[in-house]
C-alpha cells in the first residue's frame, strides 16, 4: 500500500498500463506541456514523450473522434477531457459514434477508447461547468460509465477500463483529486466493472451513493450510528454496469433505501436505482425509497445557494431518518 | 515541443523521407512503393534493368524515379541541387526549424502590408490522362470498367428492391459517382491502406472488392449481410478490406479517419486513409476539427470531398460562403486539388498524387471530387430541385460511357466485349438478390450480439 492522492492513484494506473502496451496513448487539451489541466498526468510527458501524451488544441469534437477512429485501427486511447462539461461539444463522437460502432459492423471493429476527466459541480463555476453526465451516458447502450470515489478505486478501475475492449466513460472530480488515501501497489492491480463495494455494514438502512456522494453518505451513517442506527454504504463503483443484485441483497436485510446522487433529480442515476430496487425487491421494502439529489434547476453560483443546491450530510441523516419512520 | 515529437517523427524516417534507415534520400519519390516492391537502397534502384517492370511502378512512375536518380547522382559528383518538390500551396515544403520548446514563436511585430500570398492548385481535368501513362495494363481498364459497371447494375436493382419493399430504410445510390470510388481504390494499396465514407457508400463497397451478396444482404436485413444485417444501407463495413465504414452523421467520421490515419502514422505503418465526404459534411464543425488536427499530427490522410452538387435539395453554391470546395483546406496549409469525378482516369491520377506526393510523406491534403448524382438524394426524393435540363447534360458526361468509348477507340475490347462485361456484372447483382433472398434474417437473439465485446455479457436486460 502506498498513500496517493487521488490524482496519482490515477497516473499511476495510466503510467502502468502505458508501459506495458505500446498502444495506448493519451490524448487531451494541456495533457503534455501544461502536466495536465488538474496534474492528473503530470510527468507523463517526460517519461513518454509527445508521440504518446499527446496535447490537443481546444477541439473535442476532433480528438474524441481521432480517439475513435485510432481505437477502430487498433489502438487503446485514453481521450482526457478537461471536465466533462466540454464533452457535449463532442456528444455526437461519445454517444454515436464510439458505442453504436462494433454493432453496426456486425463485430468488425470495436472501439476501446476511455474518455476521462472530471464530472460533476466543483465549487462556485456556475451552472455551465457544473454539469453531472453519468445519467446522461449511461442512457446509450455500448457504453460503459465508471465513477470511483476513493483513489484505490480509481487506480483498480481505471486500469481495467483502460484493457476494457468497450468504449468507458471514466468520472473523476476535482474536487476529489487532491485526497489523499490508502492505494494499492500490487502488481496488476484491477477492480472489475460492474462490481459495487459495501463501504460499511449495517442492518437498518442502505444508502447508495456514487462518486463525491459517496463520501456524503459516510459521513451521513456516522451520524446515523451516534443516533442509533446501523447504516450499509453502497458505492456501486460503476454505473453502468450497474451491480444491482449487490444492492438488492442489502435492501433485502435493511428493507429502506436512499440514493445520493447530486445529478438533477429527473432521470437520473438515482432514478434508475430506484427503479430497478422497486422491481426486483418490492415486497422487502418498508418504506418508499427516497432520493438527496441537486434541484431540478441549473447550477447556481452564489456560495449559499450552491450549498443548497449540493446534497449533504443533514439532508441525508433527514432523509434516512424518513424511511426508518424515526422522524 | 520536443525531439521525440510527432511532428519531428514524420520528418525523419516515419514517411520514408530520410536517408538513413529507409536507403533512399529525402523527398525522393515513391519510395513506398519501391519498398514494397522490394527496392529499398538506391544501390538496389540502380541494379534494376527495368523499373516498368516492378510490381506497383508503371511508366510515369519509372520515369519520375529514374528522373530523380538521375539528379541526385548528379549531385552526388558536385552537380546542381535537387529541387524541392514545391507544394502547390504557400512555401516550398521545406521543414521548417524545430521549435525550441513549447513556447510562442509567432512575431508580434506587424509588416507593412498588405501582406500577399500566391496559391495554386492543381487540377485533374477530364480527359488529359491515358492509361498507359497511369500504369494501367488493358486488362486493369477493363477491370476498372468492370467496378463501375457493377456499382451501377447493383444500385438499379436496389431501386427496383426498394419498390419491391425487399430494402427498407434510408437508401441513397452512388449512381453517376462511380469513378470516384473506382479512380480512387485503384490509386491505393487496398486491404493495407484504409478508407473510410458517408452512408453513400455501395459504391466504395463493390469498388473495394465486397462481394454483392454481402452488400445485398445487408440491404435485406440477412445476417449474411456485411454487418450481419445491423448496420443497413448506411452502414457497410469490411474490416479485411479495411472499408473502415458507412457513417450516416453527415461529418461525424472525418475525426474518425483522421484517427485511422494517425493509428497507421503511430505504429510507424507507410499506409494512409483515404477519407471520404459529401459537399454537404463541409459546413460541419468536424471538417474543421479533423483538418486542423490532421495537419498538426501531419497524419497520412487525404480529405476527399465528392461534391455531388447538392446536399439533400441544397445546391452546394447556394450553401456556401466559397463554393470552391477544393480552396477550403487552404486554410490548413493543405495542398489542394480540383480533380473531376467523370473521368476514372482523372480521379486516378489525383488520388495517386495526393497519397504519393503528400498522405505517405505525413502530409494532409484536400482533394475535391466534381460529380454528379443521377438520383435524387434518397430512393425517396423526386429531386424536383434540379434545372430542367440539368440531369440530361450531366448525364451526356457519363464517367461509364466515357470510359466504354475510351476502351473501344484504344482497341482494349469491342462493344460486344462490354455487353458481356455489362451483362456478367448484371448477372452478379441477380445472383447476390437470389442469395439475399434466400439467406434468413438474423436471430432474434442478434438483437443482443455486439452490443459489448464480452461474449454472453451478464448486464444486458
Ligand atoms: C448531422 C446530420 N444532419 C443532418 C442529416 C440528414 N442528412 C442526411 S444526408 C444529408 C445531406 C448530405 O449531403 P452531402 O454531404 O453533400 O452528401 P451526398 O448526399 O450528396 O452524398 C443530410 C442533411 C444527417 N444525416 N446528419
Ligand atoms: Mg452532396
Amino acid at each position: 500500500m502506498a498513500t496517493l492522492q487521488f490524482r496519482e492513484a490515477l497516473r499511476a494506473a495510466m503510467t502502468e498500463e502505458m508501459e506495458r502496451d505500446d498502444d495506448i496513448f493519451l490524448i487531451g487539451e494541456e495533457v503534455a506541456e501544461y502536466d495536465g489541466a488538474y496534474k492528473v498526468s503530470k510527468g507523463m510527458l517526460d517519461q513518454f514523450g509527445s508521440r504518446r501524451v499527446i496535447d490537443s488544441p481546444i477541439s473535442e469534437l476532433g480528438f474524441a473522434g481521432l480517439g475513435i477512429g485510432a481505437a477502430m485501427n487498433g489502438l487503446r486511447p485514453i481521450v482526457e477531457f478537461m471536465t466533462f462539461n466540454f464533452s457535449f461539444v463532442a456528444f455526437d463522437q461519445v454517444i454515436n459514434n464510439a458505442p453504436n460502432m462494433q454493432y453496426m459492423s456486425g463485430g468488425q471493429f470495436t472501439v476501446p477508447i476511455v474518455f476521462r476527466g472530471p464530472n460533476g459541480a466543483a465549487g462556485q463555476l456556475g451552472a455551465t461547468h457544473s454539469n453531472s453526465t453519468e445519467a446522461l451516458y449511461s442512457t446509450f447502450p455500448g457504453l460503459k460509465v465508471v465513477a470511483p470515489s476513493i483513489p484505490d478505486d480509481g487506480k483498480g478501475l481505471l486500469k481495467t477500463a483502460i484493457r476494457d475492449d468497450d468504449p468507458v466513460v471514466f468520472l473523476e472530480s476535482e474536487l476529489m483529486y487532491g485526497m489523499k488515501d490508502e492505494v494499492s501497489d500490487a502488481e496488476d492491480y484491477t477492480i472489475p466493472i460492474g462490481s459495487a463495494r459495501v463501504a460499511r455494514e449495517g442492518d437498518d438502512v442502505t444508502i447508495v451513493a456514487h462518486s463525491k456522494s459517496y463520501h456524503i453518505a459516510m459521513d451521513a451513517a456516522d451520524e446515523l450510528e451516534e443516533r442509533g442506527y446501523e447504516a450499509e454504504v453502497i458505492d456501486p463503483r460503476t454505473i453502468k454496469p450497474l451491480d444491482i443484485e449487490t444492492i438488492v441483497e442489502s435492501v433485502v436485510k435493511t428493507n429502506r433505501l436512499v440514493v445520493i446522487d447530486e445529478s438533477n433529480p429527473f432521470a437520473s442515476v438515482a432514478s434508475e436505482v430506484t427503479h430497478q430496487v422497486q422491481d426486483r425487491a418490492f415486497d422487502y421494502l418498508d418504506a418508499p425509497i427516497l432520493r438527496v439529489t441537486a434541484p431540478d434547476t441549473p447550477a447556481p453560483y452564489a456560495p449559499n445557494l450552491m450549498d443548497a443546491y449540493m446534497p449533504g450530510v443533514d439532508e441525508t441523516v433527514d432523509k434516512c431518518l424518513q424511511v426508518l419512520y424515526a422522524k | 515541443m520536443a525531439d521525440d515529437s510527432l511532428a519531428s517523427e514524420s520528418a525523419s524516417g516515419l514517411n520514408g523521407s530520410s536517408d538513413e534507415g529507409t536507403g533512399f534520400p529525402e523527398d525522393f519519390p515513391h519510395t513506398a512503393r519501391l519498398k514494397q516492391a522490394g527496392v529499398t537502397t538506391l544501390d538496389g534502384l540502380r541494379d534494376v534493368d527495368s523499373l516498368e517492370d516492378l510490381k506497383g511502378i508503371g511508366p510515369t512512375y519509372a520515369k519520375e524515379i529514374a528522373e530523380a536518380l538521375e539528379r541526385y547522382d548528379a549531385d552526388e559528383s558536385g552537380g546542381t541541387t535537387t529541387e524541392k518538390r514545391s507544394s502547390p500551396l504557400s512555401g516550398d515544403g521545406a521543414a521548417e526549424d524545430e521549435p525550441e520548446g513549447p513556447w510562442t514563436q509567432q512575431s508580434i511585430e506587424i509588416p507593412e502590408g498588405p501582406i500577399e500570398e500566391t496559391v495554386s492548385f492543381d487540377t485533374y481535368p477530364a480527359g488529359q490522362f491515358s492509361h498507359d501513362e497511369l500504369g494501367f495494363s488493358d486488362d486493369e481498364v477493363v477491370d476498372l470498367l468492370r467496378s463501375m459497371l457493377l456499382q451501377r447494375r447493383f444500385e438499379n436493382r436496389c431501386r427496383q428492391m426498394y419498390q419491391r419493399q425487399k430494402i427498407s430504410g434510408f437508401l441513397h445510390l452512388y449512381i453517376g459517382q462511380e469513378a470516384v470510388s473506382t479512380g480512387s481504390v485503384s490509386a491505393v494499396d487496398l486491404g493495407d491502406d484504409s478508407i473510410i465514407t458517408a452512408y453513400r457508400d455501395h459504391g466504395m463497397g463493390l469498388a473495394m472488392g465486397m462481394t454483392p451478396e454481402e452488400c445485398m444482404g445487408e440491404l435485406f436485413g440477412k445476417s449474411t449481410g456485411c454487418s450481419k444485417g445491423k448496420g443497413g444501407s448506411m452502414h457497410f463495413f469490411d474490416a479485411e478490406k479495411r472499408m473502415m465504414g458507412g457513417h450516416a452523421i453527415v461529418g461525424a467520421h472525418l475525426p474518425l479517419g483522421a484517427g485511422i490515419a494517425f493509428a497507421h502514422k503511430y505504429r510507424g505503418e507507410d499506409n494512409v486513409c483515404l477519407c471520404f465526404f459529401g459537399d454537404g459534411a463541409m459546413h460541419q464543425g468536424a471538417f474543421r476539427e479533423a483538418c486542423n488536427l490532421a495537419g498538426i499530427y501531419e497524419l497520412p490522410i487525404v480529405f476527399i470531398c465528392e461534391n455531388n452538387q447538392y446536399a439533400m435539395g441544397t445546391a452546394v453554391d447556394r450553401a456556401f460562403s466559397k463554393p470552391d470546395l477544393f480552396k477550403h483546406g487552404y486554410n490548413f496549409d493543405f495542398p489542394c486539388s480540383l480533380a473531376s469525378g467523370m473521368d476514372v482516369f482523372s480521379v486516378n491520377k489525383a488520388v495517386r498524387d495526393h497519397v504519393e506526393n503528400y498522405a505517405r510523406k505525413g502530409q494532409p491534403s484536400m482533394l475535391e471530387v466534381r460529380t454528379y448524382r443521377y438520383q435524387g438524394h434518397s430512393i425517396t426524393d423526386p429531386a424536383e430541385y434540379r434545372a430542367a435540363n440539368e440531369l440530361d447534360q450531366r448525364k451526356s458526361e457519363d464517367a461509364i460511357a466515357r470510359l466504354q468509348q475510351y476502351i473501344v477507340d484504344r482497341g482494349i475490347a469491342t462493344d460486344s466485349d462490354i455487353d458481356a462485361i455489362d451483362e456478367e456484372a448484371e448477372q452478379k447483382v441477380v445472383d447476390a438478390i437470389d442469395a439475399a433472398d434466400a439467406a434468413p434474417f438474423p436471430d432474434e437473439e442478434a438483437i443482443y450480439d455486439d452490443v459489448y465485446t464480452q461474449e454472453d455479457y451478464p448486464f444486458i436486460a
